[in-house]
């Protein structure tokens, strides 16, 4: 479904991506895991055009959309949640959501569509509904989590971006947001992929993983073989060196 | 003339003339805050609303009910030209080098009126007559409730526009959080243009009610920029009800001042009110610090 092809990204002079390929199929859950400036939010700031590729391919449906502008990527439907949620926080969750369908205004009887689709997320957090009409700002992190991927939703993407869906949130609230995107999956057919520092949850959550360094991807493979790698262990699942070592 | 009858007048007065502070002020807002910067050609926006509207009844003979709509599309047609070849060309520009742009392009503006018409001042007849109506002991001309009921109708629109339409709620995102904005789909650069077509017409229909009252020339925009610009600051840029506030109050503090004080310091209280919120709430006078600013 989605296919990066030697991706080469600069950031001023600072070469962010060296040759990164990576592929996602139809209704799969990928991650992309890694230490900070590994690289994995450069990838998805890539995909969605916001820091183009000075080089390479990526494909999305067979379809070139390297160097499309972000609105553009939206609607081909590629939707992403950006790290630290951006929810727009001086607007109530209501509107967060209609902006997430922004696109789809101009289609003809889009209101009912969208109205429907709002009901949908509302029924997904129920916590949103709630708070339907107050500022996205005043909410908790888990709650701005929520409006995040609800706005990203909005815009019925094929292929779901995530960026650090679970920074800073407690962990029966990133139980609750993998649940969701489980559900996505299972429902809705939504493809997934996602940045995280919670290795050792993600991985049990997805199907298969890349390990970014410096900007390459070093190890990719099934998620329950990336989960027994001692590399992995070592660097990113915090178990000691020295334990592996002696085993 | 009673006091309390003297106080009534300058207040209504002051109303009006407080109400195109606030247009004036609106425009300076919106272009603010999707684009970050202070757009000081607003003020020739409301020149070229006045400019051309008296160009297009003398010159060309229209009558004022088709002139002025005519005035209002050539001024937001300005708007569109300014952002598409001032503005956009230099996107990765700070805003600072922006904001001198808007200077430069304010002096053009005014220099062309200057030599597509002359240096004279001009006058615009009243929308209805000029037989002022007593109230209450004070009088006021027709053109103040005009002033008064067209800038009711504006800010009701524009509040309609930013809080019920999606292209409203849009430019909000925009100036929110303008990278989440891009990334649910939002062209910011067109919502960047969106901002300066609205300012242009809204300071050109300020610039044709008022002219009536104040007359107008190739160079009224300096000061009326200044004054909307200063109905912002006390609005806090806020392109709602706090900039309308803003204006009102500066209007009946000036006719206040002029009428209590001297007519000579109508302009320094602008100024003063100005520096001492610039200095002492830099936030407006009814935000709150450090608040999110919509």
């Amino acid at each position: 479904m989605l296919k990066l092809k030697n991706i080469n990204t600069y950031y001023g002079k600072v070469h962010a991506l060296k040759n990164v390929s990576l592929h996602l199929a139809e209704g799969e859950i990928v991650t992309l895991i890694g230490a900070n400036g590994a690289g994995k939010t450069t990838i998805l700031n890539t995909i969605s055009g916001v820091t183009p590729a000075s080089g390479g391919n990526i494909l999305f449906q067979k379809e070139e959309i390297n160097a499309l502008a972000p609105d553009r990527v939206v609607k081909l439907g590629i939707s992403q949640v950006p790290e630290g949620r951006q929810v727009f926080k001086s607007m109530t969750v209501e509107e967060n959501l209609e902006l997430g369908a922004y696109l789809r205004y101009r289609a003809r009887d889009a209101k009912a569509a969208i109205q429907k689709d709002m009901q949908e997320i509302f029924q997904l957090f129920p916590r949103l509904d709630e708070r339907r009409r107050q500022a996205a700002g005043t909410m908790s992190g888990g709650e701005q989590q929520m409006l995040a991927i609800g706005r990203a939703l909005m815009a019925r993407p094929k292929l779901l971006l995530l960026d650090e869906p679970s920074m800073g949130l407690a962990p029966l609230v990133v139980q609750e947001i993998f649940r969701v995107l489980q559900q996505l999956r299972a429902e809705r057919g939504v493809t997934i992929l996602l940045v995280e520092q919670n290795a050792k949850a993600v991985l049990k959550l997805a199907d298969r993983g890349y390990v970014l360094e410096t900007g390459k991807v070093i190890l990719e493979g099934p998620a329950d073989e990336l989960l027994e790698n001692a590399e992995v262990k070592r660097a990113y699942l915090g178990k000691d060196k020295k334990e592996i070592w002696e085993r | 003339m009673e006091l309390g009858t003297q106080l009534l007048q300058y207040l209504l007065s002051g109303l009006a003339t407080g109400a195109i502070y606030a247009l004036i002020g609106i425009g300076f807002s919106i272009i603010y805050n999707a684009t970050g910067i202070i757009n000081f050609a607003q003020g020739e926006f409301v020149m070229l609303g006045g400019m051309v509207t008296v160009f297009l009844l003398k010159a060309h003979h229209l009558p004022l009910w088709a002139a002025i709509p005519l005035a209002v599309l050539i001024v937001t047609l300005v708007g569109f030209l300014f952002e598409r070849l001032a503005i956009r060309p230099l996107r990765k520009a700070t805003p600072i080098s922006l904001v001198i742009v808007t200077i430069g392009g304010s002096i053009l503006l005014r220099g062309l009126a200057m030599l597509i018409w002359d240096k004279d001042t001009h006058s615009l007849p009243s929308f209805s007559g000029d037989d002022p109506i007593t109230v209450a002991g004070a009088t006021v001309l027709p053109q103040h409730l005009w002033i008064l009921g067209i800038t009711l109708v504006l800010i009701t629109l524009n509040k309609w526009f930013f809080s019920h339409t999606i292209s409203g709620k849009a430019m909000r995102a925009c100036s929110c959080n303008p990278r989440a904005a891009a990334l649910v789909g939002i062209d910011v650069r067109r919502m960047v243009l969106f901002s300066f077509v609205i300012s242009a017409a809204m300071g050109a229909l300020a610039g044709i009610i008022v002219a009536p009252l104040t007359m107008t020339s190739y160079d009224v925009g300096g000061m009326l920029g200044l004054k909307g610009f200063c109905a912002a600051i006390i609005g806090g840029m806020s392109s709602g009800l706090p900039t309308v506030l803003g204006g009102l109050i500066l209007g009946v503090l000036e006719s206040l001042g002029a009428g209590l004080i001297s007519s000579g310091y109508k302009d320094a209280i602008a100024f003063i009110i100005l520096l001492l919120i610039l200095f002492l709430r830099p936030q407006g006078l009814f935000g709150k610090p450090e608040s999110e600013r919509v």
